[in-house]
């Protein structure tokens, strides 16, 4: 069977089974289990409603448990044990980990890439946001600096290796440099700064977020505080960085936020350009090193990113406890 | 504001002007690879795709032809049209030579004089003379810079869909998005409506739990889904990916449904539930219809995400070449075994976000819609 035909198959019996799944068990529900019988009628419509969410929730609940919940667990048990799987060895992959310094270099690289793509992105996509509000084509800018959101990481890596290419008749960068005079470099082997001309890329990609955001939280702002600080003789900066800034506050952060668990996300970005060499390798990808090979250490490195993130986690829990409250 | 404080044409130039630059910044890229997709490969080689309207200056050699040797009064003269010669396109010749240490040294048109009294003319449409006081034994060689007009064409997307098996990895792309995106819909809905209009104990604990799976890597879930995915006999497959998707897109989907829902008017819920409608009849003819917008957010992400997606398809499915997506086949294969090919490469890639791209110059509205509810505010 062709895949195609097997994913229409999946598409019909899944949607299908969906809505059947659904259907029936309401269905059972009213009329199986608690029917409204004379008598009792009120107590078994309550109890059946008591029961019907439940039923609403208990698809999701269970692809979201297996998936996501499950893996937690199932994830750190594993990276207690040993590449085949077979022997218990404690907190030995990780303590290998942290004194390989490849995992070093990856950490320290992901280091930087939290520090400088958020900031770069939300930076930038601030400062689009501010400009492109007063244009009359500001949508038309704004949707062209927002399109690269709809590009993969992998076909991006390959816009830019275009750019970074280290002959003056492909990449951009070295015929500026062969314009002025001087010999064409490849940039993703220079030590160190290889690294900030792979996280270039992610903020070309991220920007448009930002800007959307950004965007709509700067129209939010009450017209008369800016009105106010423009009577008072404050200059456009002051209106900006003074005024408007701190009002968007709260969404610049999860925009920052939001980017940053990205950031610890993309493998495929360093996959595609470099494949992690020259000391380009951030933790996403230095975990795909040992996928398939060594299943024990790549759960550890993931079990790490994961505890990166938890502070993150609890931080966004709390907001949207304090939202719905 | 302007009408505030007054327009101050100054400030409102720099503005402009900044953001055209933006805008060409960002552009920039993406543009090199479309122009670079549609030309031809040894052109790419030698020129820039910014000057690619230009002609592009080649440099070419050609053997005279030995057999329209003719002896007029003891010199030794060749005859005959570098173009015809060898069916390279017909261009103009900017530079000639007969030396191989001295390709391009005399103008079209000029006397070159060679060693042993030979002599060559080229002219600018390509006619040739070459004499020699001696007796021609081997064909001379006959070295030329020309001006190609540009080349644009679709070999390129021809070549990479025919040959290289593109195609197979745009349909693969196509089956694991099309049930990955649909599926979590439907799930989620229901569980959405549940969370965000009946009352149950536990409600808030899920939601909360529902935000926080939100962040979490999905690097976690690798290794342990495949091992059970194994164990159950679903393995490396579609089904398999198809699964995983619906699991890790689900927090996003019930998120996004959720605050929708719960936005939607009180007053229709109730009065349908007063009439005696139940909580099924409320979410498919009253709830459903109106969230169109908040599922049609959704389903655009989900798409762009499973279409774009390297990590999931590179675990789930089977790494043999028959099943390779889109993004597996560019970072694994092309890159490497047509690495310096960049024509190739331009296509190849264009072909992978030639989709989302539609998408999302069309849903654009929807999408800038759902990643505004969709952040935790």
């Amino acid at each position: 069977m062709s895949p195609m035909m097997q994913g229409i198959i999946t598409v019909v019996v899944g949607v299908g089974g969906c809505v059947g799944y659904f259907f029936l068990s309401n269905l059972i529900l009213d009329k199986i289990i608690f029917p409204p019988k004379p008598g009792d009628k009120g107590r078994n419509i309550n109890r059946a409603e008591m029961v019907r969410p439940w039923l609403f929730l208990f698809p999701a609940l269970f692809a979201l448990t297996l998936y996501l919940v499950y893996p937690v667990v199932g994830s750190f048990w594993r990276s207690l044990h040993d590449r085949s799987g077979d022997a218990f060895i404690g907190f030995d992959n990780y303590t290998t980990m942290f004194s390989d310094t490849a995992f070093q270099t990856a950490f320290f690289n992901n280091f930087m890439w939290v520090l400088v793509v958020p900031a770069g992105a939300t930076f930038l996509g601030l400062l689009v946001a501010q400009l492109t509000d007063q244009l009359k084509w500001g949508n038309i800018a704004k949707s062209l600096i927002f399109m690269p959101m709809a590009i993969s990481f992998v076909g991006a890596s390959l816009i830019w290796r275009f750019v970074y290419a280290n002959t003056p008749e492909i990449g951009i960068i070295n015929a500026l440099r062969d314009y002025v005079g001087l010999l064409p470099i490849d940039v993703l082997q220079i030590p160190f700064w290889n690294n900030f001309f792979l996280m270039v890329i992610l903020i070309w990609i991220q920007t448009g977020f930002a800007m959307v955001i950004l965007s709509a939280a700067l129209r939010g702002i009450p017209e008369e505080t800016v009105e106010a600080a423009i009577i008072d003789g404050a200059n456009p900066f002051q209106v900006f960085f003074k005024i408007k800034v701190p009002q968007i506050m709260g969404t610049i952060v999860v925009v920052w936020t939001t980017i940053t668990i990205l950031v610890l996300k993309v493998f495929d970005i360093v996959y595609a350009m470099t494949g992690g060499n020259f000391e380009t390798d951030i933790l996403p990808s230095y975990m795909m090193n040992f996928m398939f090979r060594d299943d024990g250490r790549a759960t550890a490195v993931a079990f790490v990113i994961m505890i990166i993130v938890l502070p993150v986690m609890v931080w966004n829990i709390r907001q949207a406890r304090k939202e719905m409250q | 504001m302007e009408n505030i404080a007054g327009t101050r044409p100054a400030l409102a130039w720099v503005t402009n002007i900044s953001v055209v630059l933006l805008v060409i910044l960002w552009l920039v890229p993406t543009v090199g690879l479309l122009v670079s997709s549609f030309r031809d490969r040894d052109q790419i080689a030698v020129s820039a795709w910014w000057k690619s309207p230009f002609p592009v200056e080649q440099n070419f050699a050609v053997k005279a032809n030995l057999d329209a040797v003719e002896n007029s009064d003891g010199l030794f003269v060749i005859e005959g049209n570098i173009f015809a010669d060898e069916g390279n396109e017909a261009g103009e010749v900017t530079a000639f030579g007969g030396k191989r240490t001295d390709p391009t040294g005399a103008q079209p048109g000029e006397t070159a004089t060679l060693a042993r009294d030979r002599t060559l003319v080229v002219r600018a449409n390509g006619d040739y003379v070459y004499t020699s006081p001696a007796e021609i034994k081997r064909p001379p060689s006959i070295y030329f810079a020309s001006a190609l007009p540009p080349d644009f064409s679709l070999d390129n997307y021809r070549q990479i869909l025919t040959s290289d098996n593109m195609d197979r990895a745009f349909i693969n792309t196509l089956t694991v998005t099309i049930p990955a995106t649909i599926i979590p819909i439907l799930i989620a809905a229901f569980a959405a409506y549940a969370l965000a209009w009946m009352e149950f104990p536990g409600r808030w604990l899920l939601i909360a739990v529902i935000v926080g799976l939100l962040v979490v890597p999905l690097q976690l879930a690798l290794v342990p889904m495949l091992q059970l995915h194994n164990k159950v006999g679903i393995g490396q497959s579609y089904l398999g990916i198809w699964l995983a998707h619906t699991g890790f897109g689900l927090p996003l989907a019930i998120y996004l449904l959720r605050n929708y829902m719960v936005g939607l008017p009180r007053d229709i819920i109730e009065s349908a539930k007063v009439d005696g409608a139940t909580d099924f009849q409320v979410f498919t003819k009253i709830v459903l219809p109106l969230s169109f917008p908040a599922l049609a957010s959704f389903a655009i992400f989900q798409f762009l995400w499973t279409w774009n997606d390297l990590l999931v398809a590179k675990v789930f499915l089977p790494s043999n070449s028959e099943s390779w997506v889109m993004t597996v086949k560019i970072a694994d294969d092309l890159l490497g075994s047509r690495g310096g090919d960049w024509g190739i490469l331009a296509a190849a890639a264009f072909i992978s976000i030639a989709v989302p791209l539609i998408v999302f110059f069309t849903m654009q509205r929807y999408l800038v819609r759902g990643l505004l509810a969709g952040s935790v505010k």
